[in-house]
């Protein structure tokens, strides 16, 4: 393309079918080449943190759940580890490895909806509607743990609360031999075919020192060769007690380049690594309880007794999930913050998108596994001005509303 | 006279019901394929009928900053060309309608007018989404004609050596079997220009790997998406049309046989076991060339879909006019 040719605007967001949640896109381009670009996210800001200021700390547990609707286990899971910190509470061994099996289980259902919408990103939907169905399967396996197949509500303050019984184990054991199978096809699949590498190699590129210089985590950040897993640089639940090594792309394709290409490999590859995870917790599952105290009511008693602040850090599949919460003698949390993943790796879209095809923005932003709901936690409303509005506000907004529709 | 008048009236409502109805039976068969090999159900064969039914009910929005005259005829014009493509186009052992006054240089005109249309459709949305896919249609056009070209003209230059009055009459290529006039090496090369046409039809009928003008993810619909109603509706038709007269030039360069040529048959019931005949036949070439293609591959980024399309399907249909052009000087096949 020339560069006499005057760029213009094309907006994406905040609904587009290439996104999956509202955020807006500004793109400057030249004729196909993105020469800027900007974005504004916030457009799903839900209040949640102020909601969970209102609450004990038994039902933020249920509210973080609700945070995000993938990665549900890794929200609640970095909270619990926050409170348990502050107030003392000694999980027991047994819940430790029933919370890595569901968080691991997460991530096997996680990375699948991710390649699943990739492949629809570079408009291959064969293999889209393929993840998709492979995905079931995690999402059974969850639904006999947990009972739920979304929001799954196992994880509580002071442990889980269900355990996984031995007559469980051999189904999960046929699950995860079903996906042994299938994601050797799924690796092939993805990693050999002709026009998926065309598309992705040299795609939305950021080296090992953009990746560190823009904070970014998790797969994004592996797949760029930057070593950083939040279970093993500060193992929790049973990670400590686990063998695993760190997934980066050259144990694949051999080298390190941090593009797209090597985010599909870091993704697929952890998938074959959750499941040797689930099947070290399986066999080295401790007996015992799984929760700290049956009775909720002392549970919150302690809650209330506890001071202090504290953060609490997990691996979620897209990358590092972090919690901080601090308690002052009351019933609910004095702060409570959520940084998910995508707060740390949105910046680097900034880096990878420049001066890419039109064709290839669809693919670029989802290869960070975006999630806006996690990310969009502050509401600026007006001129930089921001506020909380009270029920009382909003009864009086929406009575002088109705007053004035009446026109009276 | 009058007669006459009558009956290419009659013929042309026929064969635009014809080219309708048989091309969203086509897209049917085409979505209820797709989705047997992607693992799922798929909708019910009927399923594009009734999608034209409820677009014929919407609302039809003509966006603000949009050209109304050119965005609302762009639509027409493009169903009128997609059905005037049929009336050189024959169905089983029917002869075209206009056979006599148009041959296949002229449908290779035709088959462009479609997507012209939805260029400048898309140019007068005033969209940056839809201005980006008529720029992108432009170059997709650019990007298949030669390949499609070299197919075409390599067979009708084929059979004027073999001594063929008319070479370039669509009766004259659909009742002549250009497979038993060339020799081995023009089988060769046929192969390879069967392959060429094979890729030609989905960059043609903007299905995945070449659908980048109207790129779901990437345009949202692309130079279709501020097209809504009884518009977008026409342009569906249209498209419907096209896979009809695509699958038919196949069928006429490359599968021209009717079971009426080896089996003695009263007139009319050859008429209609060639028709039926025909049908699979067009179903086996949407099957291979749209089906199967786009249930297999990734869209294409548009400068891949030049490469692909000016390089290698270009050297590939080249081969193919190479060694028919041979076939024919070492008189191998029919010479005259």
């Amino acid at each position: 393309m020339s560069d006499s040719k005057p760029s213009y605007n094309i907006p994406i967001g905040p609904i587009h079918p290439a996104l999956k949640e509202p955020i807006l896109f500004t793109f400057k381009i030249n004729g196909e080449v993105v020469e800027d670009l900007d974005f504004a996210p916030g457009k799903v800001h839900r209040g949640i943190e102020w909601m969970g200021m209102r609450r004990n700390p038994v039902q933020i547990a249920h509210l973080c759940d609700r945070i995000c609707g993938i990665c549900g286990v890794s929200h609640t899971l970095a909270f619990c580890r926050a409170v348990e910190q502050i107030a003392e509470i000694e999980v027991p061994e047994r819940a430790h490895y029933v919370r890595t099996i569901v968080a691991e289980l997460e991530r096997i259902q996680s990375h699948l909806l991710w390649a699943g919408v990739a492949a629809h990103e570079l408009g291959f939907d064969t293999l889209f509607h393929l993840a998709w169905r492979v995905r079931e399967d995690a999402m059974d396996l969850l639904e006999l743990i947990t009972g739920n197949r979304v929001n799954y509500g196992i994880v509580q303050v002071g442990g889980v609360r269900r355990d996984i019984t031995e007559d469980q184990f051999p189904k999960v054991e046929k699950t995860l031999a079903a996906y042994e199978d299938i994601t050797k096809k799924l690796l092939k699949l993805f990693l050999e075919d002709t026009s998926i590498k065309v598309r992705c190699r040299d795609t939305g590129l950021m080296t090992r020192k953009q990746a560190l210089e823009l904070c970014t985590v998790g797969p994004t950040a592996r797949a760029s060769g930057l070593e950083m897993d939040v279970r093993l640089d500060a193992p929790y639940a049973a990670y400590g007690d686990l063998d695993f090594t760190m997934v980066l792309p050259d144990q694949y394709a051999g080298e390190i380049r941090g593009d797209v290409y090597d985010r599909i490999v870091v993704r697929l590859l952890e998938v074959v690594q959750s499941m040797s995870i689930i099947r070290q917790c399986i066999d080295n599952m401790p007996p015992g309880v799984v929760m700290w105290e049956q009775k909720y009511a002392k549970i919150l008693a302690t809650c209330k007794k506890a001071e202090g602040e504290a953060f609490g850090r997990v691996e979620a599949p897209r990358g590092e999930c972090f919690h901080f919460v601090r308690m002052n003698k009351s019933e609910s949390p004095e702060a409570w913050k959520v940084k998910a993943s995508t707060y740390s790796n949105q910046m680097s879209w900034l880096t990878m998108l420049k001066n890419e095809q039109i064709a290839d923005i669809p693919i670029i932003v989802a290869s960070i596994d975006p999630c806006m709901s996690c990310t969009d936690r502050v509401a600026v409303i007006g001129n930089g001005t921001s506020g909380i509005l009270t029920k009382q506000d909003l009864h009086r907004l929406s009575v002088e509303k109705t007053r004035r529709i009446q026109g009276c | 006279m009058l007669t006459a008048v009558m009956a290419a009236v009659v013929g042309c409502i026929g064969i635009a019901v014809y080219g309708i109805v048989f091309g969203l039976f086509l897209q049917g068969i085409d979505r209820k394929f797709a989705a047997r090999m992607q693992a799922r159900v798929g909708p019910p064969i009927r399923q594009p009928f009734i999608d034209i039914g409820k677009l014929l009910c919407k609302d039809n929005v003509v966006p603000e900053g949009a050209l109304g005259v050119v965005f609302n005829a762009a639509p027409l014009i493009a169903l009128a060309a997609s059905v005037t493509i049929l009336l050189y186009l024959p169905v089983g052992s029917i002869m075209p309608l206009l056979g006599e006054w148009g041959d296949i240089v002229l449908i290779m005109y035709l088959l462009t007018v479609p997507a012209l249309a939805m260029v400048a459709g898309g140019f007068a949305s005033g969209s940056p989404y839809a201005t980006v896919g008529s720029q992108r249609e432009m170059v997709t056009m650019i990007a298949y004609e030669f390949p499609l070209a070299i197919a075409i003209i390599a067979i009708a230059w084929r059979l004027s050596v073999a001594g063929i009055a008319d070479p370039f009459l669509i009766s004259t290529i659909a009742q002549t079997s250009v497979w038993s006039i060339a020799g081995p090496f023009g089988w060769l090369g046929l192969l390879l220009l069967l392959l060429v046409l094979a890729w030609v039809t989905p960059a043609e009928l903007s299905r995945v790997p070449c659908d980048t003008p109207e790129a779901e993810t990437e345009l949202a619909g692309g130079l279709l998406v501020e097209y809504s109603g009884r518009n977008l509706a026409l342009f569906s038709l249209s498209a419907a049309v096209k896979t009809v007269a695509m699958a038919t030039l196949a069928v006429v360069l490359f599968l021209p046989w009717n079971p009426s040529w080896y089996i003695a048959m009263a007139p009319t019931t050859a008429i209609v076991a060639d028709a039926l005949f025909f049908i699979i036949k067009v179903v086996l070439v949407v099957f291979f060339s749209v089906s199967v293609i786009r249930v297999m591959m990734a869209r294409l980024r548009i400068n891949h879909l030049v490469t692909l399309y000016w390089k290698y399907l270009g050297i590939v249909g080249l081969a193919g006019l190479v060694l028919i052009v041979l076939d024919a000087m070492l008189g191998m096949g029919v010479v005259a």
